[in-house]
């Protein structure tokens, strides 16, 4: 049950677009940084079979320009 | 570390959460994540949110808490707020979860055969009072103490001082705030006669630089900071970054310049020949508002016991100053300090142009240092000779640590030498004082006692013999430790303790009493633009725990002196705050009524006419002003401040053979101080989980060290086992380690030094010698 964080940096002008993008799929949780063109996304999947089709669909937006895993974690999901 | 396994995979989320915004951090220091308060609120919940200041850092951001069924369940910036208009860091975010450890101090214990016991409050409370009385009587009114804190709210300050100097009739109150802003305040009467800066935040709006003095705000004070960085990116003020270490905010400044230890005091020197000798000196305001003034120089550094100090200043002239500065030429001062002679004039530079607008900003490394009130007073005379001072944007700004070491511990005044209005050597400051605690004058004696290194000297040599330590933790926090600890957990002195948690100094106490946490009591707190900021009782405490001023009440009432404590314990911090505006009434220091700090996100005082003073000293926005000039430095009696002659003098302690390293000491942006609270909070415990020893990567390479690989550190005191860290958060200059003080496991005050400012008997946590090797 992998739960992992990264940093999303957008295109110039593109904050809003990315913020919509990406919180608008369900396994993903987002923090815009406030004073600084990021984003923090969370993301919450079954499996790595679905983290990894996950991670793909993130990079496919057009208004991101990197995405960057910062830390995995694996749980169980009820624990 | 308290994590309910139902909440398991949730906790997993913030702390990846966490770990990004930590990542993030490294990248943008000073980032800001506001959305980070809507998260975990109940959904659809009807929350009560109650307003008050934040519980750790002197920024004093407002924050708001949300209530649901009794439980704080959120917290959030308040938009409201003018000092942080909706934002937090990472501590204020997470603050009341310490609430919920499951090692809470609930109720009184009192040790017994060794062992502590629990017992009544009331109990605890009697043993209290008789201890302390019995102690009175037997050893006379000197041998008893009270040791608190800039943390202790407006009140519990109060209430401390009228009991220690009205009633009992001693000086010997000090508190923790003499080791972090004591040469702040020192340097502020040296040089204008009145304490707390002359600006405010709103100075930030208006900057085209701003200078740093040794100042890791990134992490010390990163709402600031984060303002500091709008301001960058907006409108392109710029950020000078002066340090001994590279740091978040060296790496977020626009320059990073970096100095030798102890040398600021040469370089700043250095920045007033060169004003003075490029002609950059705004001559009408220095003739009409400064005099020149020189004291005793070479006066050792306090690390004997019984050391005295009392300086004498001389007036001096103009050209004596001048030629004083002949001594610290860019070209001399670059050969010890390590600072290019460009960048020497450039920072010169900066402060001479007159049409630039200069912040300059400090903290501990200005302070914490054996010549603090120096480092004050030549940061001043850089503003004062170039006229950048008291207008906005031109301001130098002298940060504080705690939440209300301006309200409670400078205005309040819980120093050995101070009132509540003045000092106790002054006749009228204690006439005022007996008049408003109606007592008898002659109680209050005009002589101060012990500062908080001597107190815990006499500690340690047995004159003291009843210590009571509230709101603070000294034996992690002290100089030297290793002398204090085996000090204070001698036969010769009863030790009470009041606290939220079990610390290494609750550890050492004969009585150990229950403290209600921040939100379960009312207070208000001062922070460092002068806003005084109130806060009503959010959430009951658990089993006994009674907040800090009732208790020291209680106590007084057992000894006897009820009639001058009639206050009601619903309403005591009303009361009590009533009672202290008394001292502070007129236009230089007026303090705003409740009614008015309960309806807003605080006021900066003097608060007259229904209006905060923002700037002080300017005419154009400080009614005291009566000289009919536009600057009017009242704190002197002619009105005028004092440019001081300060030379560069070395540490108290140097690297040599034995001990090759200097040891610089500081805090993290996870944890509050010595970790009591924040380590406690799993998130930030997690995010931070233990202190280290930060290395330079070239003298890593000579010793042979990776990181993480365990190092003794060592000095003539004591030694202390930590985790090598190499390139990670800080990188210290070559020749210098770096540790922060937070962790009670790893306690590096055991290595350091207690030799302090002579003036402000401040110590210095910043400078001392070690050696350091594989353990
Ligand atoms: S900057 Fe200071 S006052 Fe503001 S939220 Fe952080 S710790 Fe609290």
């Amino acid at each position: 049950m992998p739960i992992k964080s990264y940093l999303a940096h957008p295109h110039d002008g593109k904050k809003e677009e990315l913020i919509k993008a990406i919180s608008s799929i369900e396994q993903c949780e987002v923090m815009p940084a406030q004073n600084e063109n990021l984003l923090v996304v969370v993301t919450d999947t079954l499996d790595e079979l679905a983290d990894k089709k996950l991670a793909e669909e993130i990079e496919a937006i057009d208004s991101l320009k990197l995405l960057a895993l910062v830390s995995g974690f694996n749980t169980p999901i009820n624990k | 570390m308290y994590t309910s396994v139902t909440n398991r995979r949730s906790f997993i989320k913030k702390m990846a959460m966490m770990s990004a915004m930590t990542a993030a951090a490294t990248m943008f220091p000073g980032i800001m994540f506001a959305a980070e308060q809507e998260k975990g609120l109940p959904k659809g919940g009807n929350l009560d949110w109650k307003k008050g200041p934040c519980r750790f850092c002197g920024v004093g951001c407002g924050i708001l808490v949300g209530i649901e069924n009794g439980k704080a369940v959120a917290v959030k910036g308040d938009p409201n707020s003018s000092v942080n208009k909706g934002l937090l860091c990472v501590k204020g975010y997470h603050q009341t979860m310490c609430i919920q450890s499951k090692d809470r101090l609930e109720y009184a214990l009192v040790k017994k055969n060794g062992k502590y016991v629990k017992t009544p409050l009331s109990d605890a409370l009697d043993l209290v009072a008789s201890k302390m009385k019995e102690t009175i009587e037997k050893h006379g009114k000197d041998a008893v103490a009270m040791y608190t804190s800039g943390q202790s709210t407006i009140p519990e300050g109060y209430v401390a001082s009228k009991f220690m100097k009205g009633a009992i009739g001693t000086n010997n109150l000090d508190c923790n705030a003499r080791l972090c802003m004591a040469s702040a305040v020192t340097g502020f009467l040296t040089t204008f006669g009145a304490d707390e800066p002359m600006g405010c935040y709103e100075d930030f709006n208006h900057a085209d630089y701003y200078i740093t003095w040794g100042n890791n705000m990134a992490e010390m004070h990163p709402v600031l900071f984060s303002r500091m960085l709008e301001q960058k990116n907006n409108r392109g003020a710029k950020i000078i970054d002066f340090a001994t270490r590279t740091t978040r905010s060296s790496m977020a400044a626009n320059k990073s310049i970096l100095f030798e230890p102890q040398t600021d005091l040469a370089v700043g020197n250095a920045i007033c020949y060169e004003i003075i000798n490029n002609g950059w000196v705004n001559k009408s305001f220095v003739e009409k508002y400064c005099n020149f003034s020189k004291g005793l120089t070479k006066m050792g550094y306090g690390t004997e016991d019984n050391y005295k100090f009392k300086d004498k200043p001389e007036k001096i002239n103009f050209e004596e100053y001048k030629a004083f500065l002949d001594d610290y030429t860019p070209e001399k001062v670059a050969k010890y300090s390590k600072v290019s002679v460009k960048n020497i004039k450039y920072l010169a530079s900066i402060y001479g142009d007159p049409n630039k607008k200069i912040m300059s900003l400090w903290c501990m490394g200005v302070n914490q240092h054996t010549r603090g009130t120096w480092m004050n007073n030549i940061i001043y005379n850089i503003h004062l000779l170039t006229g950048k001072i008291s207008q906005p944007g031109n301001s130098p700004f002298s940060l504080t640590g705690q939440p209300s070491a301006c309200g409670t511990a400078r205005e309040v005044g819980t120093f050995t030498h101070k009132l509540p209005h003045g000092v106790v050597m002054n006749k009228k400051d204690r006439e005022m004082a007996a008049r408003i605690w109606k007592v008898p004058v002659e109680k209050i004696p005009a002589k101060p006692t012990y500062h908080t290194t001597e107190m815990f000297r006499a500690v340690d040599r047995g004159d003291i013999k009843f210590l009571w330590a509230q709101v603070v933790n000294p034996l992690v926090s002290l100089p030297r430790t290793s002398r204090y600890r085996p000090g204070m957990e001698k036969d010769s002195c009863f030790v009470v303790v009041s606290d939220v948690f079990p610390t290494p100094t609750t550890d050492v106490a004969d009585v150990i009493l229950p403290a209600s946490w921040h939100i379960e009591k009312s207070g208000l707190y001062g922070n460092s633009e002068r806003r005084t900021q109130h806060w009503d009782k959010m959430v009951e405490g658990p089993g006994e725990t009674t907040p800090d001023a009732w208790m020291t009440i209680e106590v007084a009432k057992r000894m006897g002196y009820g009639d001058l404590f009639q206050y009601s314990e619903e309403n005591h911090v009303e009361e009590i705050y009533n009672e202290y505006r008394q001292f502070h009434e007129g236009k230089k220091h007026n303090m705003a009524p409740l009614e008015v700090l309960k309806a807003q996100s605080g006021a900066i005082w003097p608060y007259v006419d229904g209006k905060s003073t923002q700037w002080r000293f300017n005419a154009k926005y400080d009614p005291a002003c009566s000289n009919g000039e536009d600057f009017h430095f009242y704190g002197k009696k002619d009105g005028k401040a004092v440019i001081w002659q300060r030379p560069y003098e070395p540490a108290a302690e140097s690297p040599d053979k034995e001990y090759p390293f200097w040891l610089n000491t500081g805090r993290v942006i996870e944890h509050w101080h010595t970790g009591s609270m924040t380590r406690r909070i799993p998130v930030l415990h997690k995010a931070m989980p233990h202190s280290y020893v930060e290395f330079h990567p070239d003298d890593a390479k000579v010793l042979g060290l990776r990181n993480g690989e365990n190092v003794k550190v060592s000095s003539r005191r004591g030694s202390c086992i930590l985790p090598a860290s190499i390139n990670e958060r800080g990188l210290p200059t070559k020749g210098q380690v770096f540790v922060p003080f937070f962790d009670e496991n790893m306690l590096i005050n055991d290595t350091t030094l207690d030799a302090f400012c002579p003036i402000s008997k401040e110590p210095d946590y910043k400078k001392c010698a070690v050696k350091v090797e594989k353990a």
